[in-house]
């Protein structure tokens, strides 16, 4: 059996998956940090948060409403959005004339609330969710062995992410929000309800991360700081990929999540750091991140 | 109102925070006229386009559209009373390509012009249409802002300051355009500092002055009045 720089084949992809994995997770959720700070210019603090909302959501429904994996795979989301859609037009629409800072206490507030809120009912201990038996097992390709679910989670996650892409770069509705983006007075100025693209726009980016929570579920457990561990991580992305760049959000997702799990078998000591160096060259070479503008 | 009135302002302020800009502008735009605003820097010309559009942070008055009051309308609402907006700054949208910034603005009415019509009078716009909106020239840029309400069905456009910065031959070209306009019966709000360009297209003037009207001058007056303009725009 040949060997790379000393590296078993098994344990270089098995690696390289975790990374997809993990890489999924930090393209879904900063993609959606990205879609809101564009047009809302907030921080959403809360998106870590309301990842584990959905996550608990597709939980709950499954315990108690005896609804399954995939019905929740749509209904977390919607249930997360909607909620989205509440805070922004009782609380977030509020700060908009504000500094940005208010914008970020408040969706931090909200984190810490939530997180505490599922914590005092649910403990801190995980619960387990099932992979849904069309999913159970995996595969044998070879080089490796693929769990199904594992690979459902990349496809699943590449798919929503290109289609975000696609919808925002490519289509008339998409045109709407990147010239909402840019300016939206004049948008406004044409017929357009801006304060309504805008909650919706908050609505659908925190969906992304219900959506999230939810695929999820059935390989990190139910947990109420499941977010809050993941978010950190995520930020870095977002300034690594720069703020406000749907592609840069996509692809910088992916890239550190594999990054990391290269380093976990070449370096393993420096995998849970690789992200922040990466951040912190970054941020010294070009501020706007590798695919951001500057403002 | 008389039916041949497409838009009557009267008595509006306008206010930035604290400071108050426009004091009391009344003004009339008869349906099928292109009327100017003219006026200095800093006079208060483009804030009384913003205040029509709705975009200044607050505003108290009368701005009637067709008899329609617009003050209090939310600011989505106003355009979709078949008014086009051209702002000073032009504002096309630099992550849209040509033809997105042409389709951006949504149709607000039946009867706007047909995107080949559109073409055939901007036939540079054409040949541009995947070119980033930002890429264009100064004065592909003017054409692609007006051409872009042309497609939506209003009636009453407001141009802001269309000239301003452009090569002379472009200044004619813009003018051909606006005579045009006018003669497809669009009503033109036109503001401009280049009064001897405003004198070849408009049926009459507004003066501004420190956010007032000081003066109404009908087009064909024009000549007898000029020394009271030259005072009024020191040139
Ligand atoms: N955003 C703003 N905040 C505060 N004051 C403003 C703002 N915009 C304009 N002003 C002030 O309002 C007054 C009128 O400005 P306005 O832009 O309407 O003038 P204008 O006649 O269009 O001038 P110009 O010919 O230079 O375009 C000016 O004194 C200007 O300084
Ligand atoms: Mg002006």
């Amino acid at each position: 059996m040949f060997e790379f720089l000393g590296v078993p084949p098994q344990a270089l992809f098995g690696q390289l998956l975790l990374g997809l994995i993990n890489g999924s997770f930090y393209a879904l959720l900063s993609l959606g940090l990205a879609v809101i700070f564009g047009m809302l210019n907030v921080i959403n603090f809360a998106h870590g948060a309301l990842y584990m909302v959905g996550a608990f959501t597709a939980w709950l429904m499954l315990q108690y409403l005896g609804i399954g994996y995939w019905p929740a795979l749509i209904l977390a989301p919607l249930v997360v959005g909607l909620f989205g859609i509440i805070l922004e037009k009782t609380m977030l629409s509020r700060l908009y004339k504000l500094d940005h800072l208010y914008g970020l206490l408040l969706t931090f507030g909200l984190a810490l609330i939530l997180e505490g809120m599922f914590r005092h009912w649910y403990g801190a201990s995980g619960q387990p969710y099932r992979i849904p038996d069309a999913l159970q097992g995996g595969r044998n390709l070879g080089f490796m062995f693929l769990p199904n679910y594992r690979g459902w989670v990349v496809v699943a996650s590449l798919v929503v992410c290109l289609g975000t892409w696609y919808a925002i770069e490519r289509t008339r509705l998409g045109a709407y929000l990147r010239a909402a983006t840019e300016n939206p007075v004049l948008v406004q100025a044409f017929g357009i309800n801006v304060p309504r693209m805008i909650t919706l726009t908050y609505g659908f980016g925190v969906a992304l991360a219900g959506f999230a929570g939810v695929l999820a579920a059935p390989i990190y457990q139910v947990n109420p700081l499941m977010g809050s561990n993941l978010i950190i991580v995520v930020f870095a992305v977002v300034v690594i990929g720069g703020m406000g760049s749907i592609m840069g959000a996509i692809v910088t997702g992916f890239a550190l999540g594999l990054l990391e799990g290269l380093t976990k078998v070449f370096y393993p000591e420096a995998s849970n750091i690789v992200v922040f160096v990466v951040m912190a060259v970054v941020l010294l070479i070009k501020p706007a991140g590798l695919f951001g503008r500057e403002r | 109102m008389p039916d041949d009135v497409m838009l009557e302002v009267a008595d509006l302020h306008a206010f930035y925070g604290e400071s108050h800009v426009l004091h009391g502008v009344s003004l009339t735009v008869p349906k099928g006229e292109v009327v100017t605003l003219l006026g200095r820097n800093g006079a208060g010309k483009t804030t009384t386009l913003r205040s029509i559009m709705g975009i200044v942070p607050r505003r108290d008055g009368s701005i009637r559209m067709e008899g329609t009051e617009t003050v209090g309308l939310a600011p989505h609402r106003i355009p979709r009373l078949g008014i086009g907006f051209v702002p000073e700054e032009r504002g096309i949208f630099s992550s849209l390509d040509v033809e997105e910034n042409l389709m951006l603005p949504p149709v607000v009415r039946p009867g706007g012009m047909a995107v080949e019509d559109i073409f055939r009078l901007f036939p540079n716009l054409k040949e541009r249409r995947r070119s980033q909106g930002t890429k264009l020239s100064g004065g592909e840029q003017q054409m692609l802002a007006i051409a872009r309400i042309l497609r939506t069905g209003a009636t009453l456009l407001l141009l802001d300051e269309p000239t301003e910065g452009l090569a002379p031959v472009i200044v004619q070209q813009i003018g051909r355009v606006i005579r045009e306009l006018k003669a497809k019966g669009f009503t033109i709000l036109l503001v401009e500092q280049n009064f001897r360009f405003a004198a070849t297209l408009a049926d009459r003037h507004y003066v501004m002055e420190d956010g007032r009207i000081v003066d109404m001058i009908p087009n064909e007056q024009l000549e007898a009045n000029m020394e009271r303009l030259h005072e009024y725009l020191g040139v």
